[in-house]
């Protein structure tokens, strides 16, 4: 070495050039892949679950208190991961719904309509620390049940959960300073229906600002992901809160019919498919109850060219693929500008390859399983078109266990609008990537679509932020960055995304009767 | 989104094997670093000593990348050393840590240096320049640095803590590459804040687009901050998932740091006998 570094002055700085460029190794142009390799592999690291039993039968939660189904039926509830069964949930009927239904009204009228709002925040605040205190057993039951990754359900949908009670709480005694010169007053009784896809975070977004605004409660969680919802209905006992506040009716898309066609119901609010929607938008035409619903979505994210191309990828990335893509908001579909396209696409295919599929309980995992074998076949099914009608499918090259329900990472490039799965809500890991030219052929596209929930737009440069927001018909865009919730944040869509808000002093209206 | 992403990486749980794994490959990563007015030979003398073998022989593992002193210390640590040994010698140069000095002096430093014996010359970026706008300027006396280190591979330190902006640290990397950089590195150690997990990402990104455009791979090498086993794990991972396994290497990674070693050496031995060893177990560092 010494010698070497002796004799090297006077000969290298003759040929400088010649120098620098020797000195480093050129790969060829189409050897230039990064490789992500086994070359440090990271051992499975799972979140202890046998701390946290799963009771082998889920009753009724009515009037303050587990009860039987009038049917005395029960269905079971599936693991996505391994396909075994993790416990039975009732089956509710209209009887139940009406007992249901009756209880909330009871307690509406004798108790929580005419408690004063600062004591009704108390609760809140109690339900809220209690969430916190219990978020790791809440989070793993969370990820057991509806196979998100523990990674999720930990950092986000439990920290959410809490906030939202939080954050409604510190409202309640404070409502008739939210509406300047109108006087908020609850409406009663209000039926929610919930998804599969966010279980306890869906569940809070309704019983929050519902409760802190004076109203009782009847409602029915997804088929699939009810155990979260009962563990739920424990702590309100635990807060000790009035019985019949909060009811919970488990059962299938019946059971919520029942609760959508009850009399006596107020308000409703819905969180789910479009299909659904539409059938409850005209079960419910003409008769008193008011209405809010959140339906599906097919965000467009475009990307412009002067934006950080490695940060909007990470956006990009939690755009789609957080949660599986079960997520109304997810951003679906990618515009590109031309002059990026191929860079986005390497880019792409090389950050899919670092997504770890796989065991949603394991702390590494990434991606976990899709909700139940119903939501796989939509998604294989839609897949399938893209790839029968020319779309170019791209995945990543990893093993997928071999029970469950799993689907990888997916992109597809060669997409127009006239693809199924540019114009259909997928509801899994799965984007199409189209490109664009102008500003105005961007906000065109994006806006042709039914739904309008969500959009995203990246950019260096401000004005363009505030030009595509003001043109963007999505009831929430983010700019530099996507899938970001806060409990004081406004949620909703335009068109057949639904309407009414969530989160926010808006989130309030829904649940008030405003003089 | 770069803050977000790197703290991604620090959520990823390294267990058992793993852990040894990436401890062990930290250690064949770091250059062990002494840059005080009061070095002597013999503390040169003891950090090569300790570099060569950083613990005991049972615990397989490999010797440090390198050892990193002021160029006046570099003769004493080939000295020590030899000619042939696996341990790189490092040199920082061009006015370190604060780059404001004539060219004519740096690059004499440089000169020295390398004559001396140093494997690696660290330089640092005119900072005062890279903020004034005077970009040609940086670039060209990257060059001329570059020119003169011959066959000895150059690193180049920005000093992000005094660049403070991720556009700045961006077209530093962009800059420093072009001009002929081997590694790109954080910073001096002399400034806080040093090396940040958002501030390497950065620059772990500029160096893939380096590489798509002209197949070059330059090296990284965060300096400064990292103490921690658990850090430099991170830091792993981040490479890892953001360059690949190829970049998993000491030829195209580095650690700078001098409190790191013995924390890494603690937890590898706790991962072996399962539990803490004393810290008067583990020779300073």
């Amino acid at each position: 070495m010494r010698t070497k570094a002796k004799g090297f002055s006077r000969e290298a700085s003759e040929g400088h050039a010649v120098a620098v460029i020797l000195s480093r190794p050129v790969v060829a142009l189409r050897e230039r892949r990064l490789n992500f390799g086994g070359k440090w592999n990271y051992m499975p690291a799972p979140e202890d679950s046998k701390s946290y039993p799963i009771a082998p039968r889920h009753e009724l939660f009515i009037g303050g208190k587990f009860v039987q189904p009038h049917s005395k039926q029960y269905f079971p509830s599936i693991n996505p991961a391994t396909e075994e069964k993790l416990t039975e949930i009732a089956f509710a009927e209209a009887t139940d719904v009406d007992k249901a239904v009756k209880s909330a009204r009871r307690a509406y009228q004798n108790v929580w309509s005419k408690m004063p709002g600062r004591e009704r925040g108390k609760y809140l605040y109690r339900i809220a620390r209690i969430i916190q205190e219990k978020a790791r057993e809440l989070a793993v039951l969370e990820s057991m049940d509806g196979g998100k990754p523990i990674k999720e359900s930990r950092d986000v949908d439990l920290p959410l959960v809490a906030a939202h009670f939080f954050y409604y709480a510190g409202w309640a005694d404070k409502l008739k300073y939210a509406f300047p010169g109108k006087t908020p007053e609850p409406l009663g009784v209000a039926g929610q229906i919930i998804p599969w896809n966010f279980p306890l975070l869906m569940a809070a977004w309704k019983i929050a600002p519902a409760l802190a605004c004076g109203n009782t409660v009847v409602l029915k969680p997804a088929e699939t992901t009810s155990i979260t919802a009962m563990r739920l209905a424990q702590i309100f006992l635990e807060a000790e809160l009035p019985e019949g506040v909060v009811n919970i009716v488990t059962g299938p898309g019946d059971t919520g019919a029942a609760i959508v066609n009850h009399p006596d119901i107020d308000k409703l609010a819905f969180t789910g498919s479009t299909a659904v929607g539409k059938q409850i938008a005209q079960a419910v035409a003409g008769t008193k109850k008011k209405l809010t619903l959140e339906l599906g979505g097919k965000a467009a994210n475009i990307l412009f060219e002067d934006a950080p191309i490695d940060q909007a990828i990470e956006g990009v990335i939690a755009g789609i693929y957080f949660n599986q893509g079960h997520v109304c908001c997810a951003g679906s579909r990618l515009f590109v500008q031309e002059g990026i396209y191929s860079m986005v696409v390497k880019k792409l295919r090389d950050r899919i390859q670092t997504l770890r599929v796989g065991n949603p309980l394991d702390k590494n995992t990434d991606i976990g399983a899709i909700n139940s074998n119903a939501q796989l076949r939509k998604i294989r099914d839609l897949v399938q078109s893209g790839v029968d009608e020319g779309a170019r499918l791209t995945q990543t090259q990893c093993d997928l266990p071999e029970k469950g329900y799993w689907f990888p990472p997916s992109f597809f490039t060669g997409v127009t609008h006239a693809h199924r799965v540019a114009t259909e809500e997928i509801f899994g890991p799965v984007l199409g990537v189209m490109t664009f030219r102008t500003p105005e052929e961007a906000f065109e596209r994006a806006n042709n679509t039914p739904y309008g929930l969500s959009a995203g737009v990246w950019t260096d440069k401000g004005s363009k932020i505030f030009n595509m927001v003001s043109q963007l018909r999505a009831g929430v865009v983010w700019a530099n960055s996507f899938n970001k919730f806060d409990p004081a944040s406004p949620f909703g869509g335009y068109k057949e995304s639904g309407f009414g808000r969530e989160g926010g002093l808006q989130g309030l209206a829904a649940y008030c009767r405003l003089r | 989104m770069v803050e977000e992403r790197a703290a991604s990486f620090g959520k990823r749980s390294i267990k058992g094997t793993t852990k040894l794994a990436g401890l062990k490959m930290a250690v064949s990563m770091c250059d062990l670093t002494t840059l005080e007015g009061k070095d002597t030979p013999g503390k040169v003398a003891y950090l090569c000593r300790k570099a060569l073998q950083p613990i005991e022989v049972k615990y397989d593992v490999s010797s440090c990348a390198a050892v990193c002193v002021y160029p006046n210390l570099v003769k004493y640590a080939r000295q020590f050393l030899g000619g042939l040994s696996p341990v790189k010698i490092a040199s920082v140069a061009t006015g370190f840590p604060s780059g404001q000095y004539p060219m004519r002096t740096k690059l004499e430093e440089v000169r020295r240096a390398a004559v001396d014996g140093a494997d690696e010359i660290d330089m640092v970026i005119d900072r005062g320049a890279f903020l004034a706008g005077e970009h040609a300027k940086v670039f060209d006396e990257i060059a001329a640095t570059k020119e003169i280190c011959g066959p000895a591979h150059l690193k180049v330190i920005f000093e992000t803590g005094e660049l403070v902006t991720y556009d700045n640290v961006r077209l530093a990397s962009e800059i420093a590459m072009q001009a002929g950089a081997d590694f790109i590195k954080t910073s001096t150690g002399k400034v806080s804040p040093a090396a940040t997990m958002p501030v390497t990402l950065v620059m772990l990104e500029a160096i893939r687009d380096y590489f798509f455009a002209t197949g070059i791979r330059i090296g990284m090498k965060p300096a400064g901050g990292i103490r921690t086993a658990k850090q430099a794990l991170a830091y792993l991972v981040m490479v890892k998932e953001t360059l690949g396994d190829d970049w998993l290497c000491p030829q195209l990674f580095r650690f700078g740091a001098s409190t790191l070693l013995n924390d890494v050496l603690m937890q590898i031995v706790k991962t072996v006998e399962g539990n803490y060893q004393a810290a008067d177990y583990f020779s300073l560092s």
